[in-house]
């Protein structure tokens, strides 16, 4: 099949405020397929959960949204409340943040998902209690039998988390779109709970969108990864080819300020100097240029997002992509010269290599 | 402690009880509500059954005991016409329970919705509303009352809808108040991703976690109520007599509070203590159905 399941073509959403207008999300162009799984990635502010919601058609009436959504052929903007429900939660789910508030603290767990599954399918109370039981078993909760009649405060962050899976897929979706689904919870449940999604998505063959600030949480998941900044797409391209040849300064400065648990002697930590671009007045040109040791002047004119590597189809918006490996390398060597050696070259060189 | 035995230890906790079940456990271990609960159940039982046991009507007048203090034909007493005080209070309580409960329901079923849209919407419907909560929070709701009694209201119905249009502001307050706190949660968000109709999400999602304000307010109201219809009885306004009420039994007694104190104190008690169990019982009623409080 050559459609992708989803497709979005210069997505804009723009927040109207007192103080301006916020351009949370600046021609977002992508696709999901079928199965596969995608992470966006990027900062605070940086618009991925805003496109998240704008696909789920969540954000509020505030909100304008512009350019298209096409999921299965169906162009989304265009529907109308009632053909948007039927998809919500059915073809289309998405799972939240925050597993403490996303589950209704007065119903049970069993009947929030026998209610996710009797919203779109119809059948008895009890087959879907069956179900339900079924999901709470495939996403690792011991004794679901008995866990489905917990109220939400009985379960711990982490089954919460599960719980919420569970709701998710209750209608096996073409597409789950996570928002940063393992943020609130601590590494090992993280992992778990990562563990948990990629069982589902063998069991079911849902696309995942999983939509995180946490690379690492990344390597091991996706197929895709899709890096943004500032409302703006700044790389795509395959999970190793993003990692280990990433073409963008944003992505390296991103990897540079991963702790990492495993091996070797203790390197610092590059935190990327400065924060994310105010949506209302974003910097002329690049949008990471003020924040970027690469930039020159040719950065005060807005990059193209343009693609590296037709075979791979690894795309990034710098205008020095071709020699960012160089510069790397170089200013790698420069900076471990300047500490007398003690410190080992950065995350970023060693990805560059 | 490892996972598994921290897993088996909760499990063992969980014994599956019906919501229902699991409140009535919660609401019997509130003591005050089931004294409470006890205590409005005799009052109840004595007003519905109690007359029909008396060989009194309310209306029937013995000559030979005019005014009397309580005795053991007349327990309560009797009024300056001869009737016999124990059969009018519990028919007082009968017309003055009913009209409190029913003004308890519809003011709490029109504030309830009205407070939802205007929590839930928000904007220019919410501000619209508001202004009229406030307006009507403003108004001297008894003057406004004593006019609307004077002109429509001399049946119990009609007077407790007249109060219960003065007295919805109170509850939508409280309600569009809670709304507008749980309709940025995120399970409102996630229900409306399960593709949940805004009606739902109003009613089935936010509604439920309102219940425990909504039902404390309810039973307040019942308190109000009681007391606003005796302010009505007291002044004339209320019930036409010959029925009585517990306002107008106390009306009726005040030529003679010196001499014969019963024949206020009787009604009064019985006022005073129907508010406070109504108000004990939607106590342990927010206890019970709040299922985050369960304690066991």
């Amino acid at each position: 099949m050559t459609t992708p399941l989803l497709e979005v073509d210069d997505l804009r959403v723009t927040f109207r405020t007192d103080d301006g207008d916020v351009r949370a999300v600046q021609g977002l162009s992508f696709t999901v397929a079928e199965g596969e799984t995608l992470a966006v990635v990027g900062e605070s502010g940086s618009g991925k959960t805003v496109a998240a919601l704008a696909i789920m058609r969540l954000l509020p009436r505030t909100a304008r949204v512009e350019g298209t959504i096409r999921f299965r052929g169906t162009s989304l903007l265009d529907l109308d409340e009632d053909g948007m429900r039927d998809l919500q939660g059915d073809d289309l789910a998405m799972i939240f943040q925050d597993p403490m508030t996303a589950l209704n603290p007065v119903f049970t767990v069993g009947d929030q998902i026998v209610e996710a599954i009797r919203t779109h399918r119809d059948v008895t109370e009890s087959a879907a209690r069956a179900r339900a039981t079924e999901l709470l078993d495939l996403v690792g909760i011991p004794e679901p039998k008995q866990r489905i009649d917990n109220y939400p405060h009985e379960f711990s962050g982490g089954m919460r988390q599960r719980a919420m899976i569970a709701m998710g897929i209750a209608n096996e979706p073409k597409l789950l779109i996570a928002d940063e689904p393992t943020t609130a919870l601590d590494v090992t449940v993280q992992a778990q709970v990562m563990e948990v999604v990629r069982t589902v998505q063998e069991a079911t063959g849902t696309a995942v969108m999983l939509v995180t600030h946490d690379l690492g949480l990344v390597a091991g998941t996706a197929d895709r990864i899709q890096v943004m900044y500032g409302g703006r797409l700044f790389e795509a391209g395959p999970t190793d080819t993003v990692f280990y040849g990433s073409r963008n300064p944003y992505t390296l400065g991103l990897m540079a300020s991963i702790p990492s648990a495993v091996g070797r002697t203790a390197r610092r930590l590059e935190p990327i100097p400065g924060s994310p671009p105010s949506l209302i007045a974003l910097p002329e040109g690049c949008a990471f240029s003020p924040r970027c040791a690469f930039a020159t002047e040719a950065c005060r004119d807005e990059p193209e997002l343009r693609v590296v590597d037709a075979a791979s189809g690894h795309a990034t918006r710098c205008h020095r992509a071709e020699e960012l490996p160089d510069l790397v390398a170089a200013r790698a060597t420069a900076t471990a010269g300047s500490e007398g050696g003690a410190a080992e070259p950065g995350a970023a060189g060693d990805g560059a290599a | 402690m490892s996972d598994a035995t921290l897993d088996a230890r909760e499990g063992l906790t969980t014994v599956s009880r019906s919501f229902g079940r699991q409140a009535w456990d919660r609401f019997r271990r509130h003591r005050l509500a089931m004294i409470a609960l006890v205590l409005l159940a005799l009052m109840t039982t004595a007003f519905v059954v109690g007359p029909w046991l008396s060989p009194y009507a309310f209306s029937d007048q013995d000559f030979s005991a005019l005014n009397q203090g309580p005795s053991l034909a007349h327990p309560f007493g009797t009024d300056p016409i001869g009737r016999d005080l124990m059969v009018r209070t519990f028919i007082g309580g009968r017309y003055s329970l009913r009209i409190a409960l029913l003004i308890a329901v519809l003011t709490t079923a029109i504030g309830t919705v009205i407070g939802a849209l205007s929590g839930y919407f928000g904007g220019r419907l919410g501000a619209a509303i508001d202004q009229v909560i406030n307006l009507f929070l403003i108004v001297p709701s008894l003057i406004i009352l004593i006019v609307l009694a004077a002109r429509y209201g001399s049946g119990p119905n009609a007077i407790a809808i007249v109060i219960a249009l003065l007295s919805w502001p109170l509850i939508a307050r409280i309600v569009r108040g809670s709304f507008l706190q749980f309709r940025d949660q995120e399970f409102v968000l996630a229900a409306r991703a399960a593709g949940a109709s805004t009606r739902r999400i109003m009613f089935r999602h936010i509604l439920p976690n309102v219940f425990g304000p909504i039902v404390v307010n309810a039973t307040l109201l019942i308190g109000i109520a009681i007391i606003l219809e005796s302010t009505l009885g007291f002044l004339g306004l209320g019930v036409r007599p010959p029925v009585p009420t517990l306002g107008n039994l106390i009306a009726e007694s005040k030529g003679a509070l010196q001499t014969k104190p019963s024949a206020a104190l009787i009604p009064g008690g019985f006022i005073v203590t129907i508010t406070l169990c109504a108000n004990f019982i939607g106590d342990g009623l927010r206890d019970a159905l709040d299922p985050t409080s369960r304690k066991s």
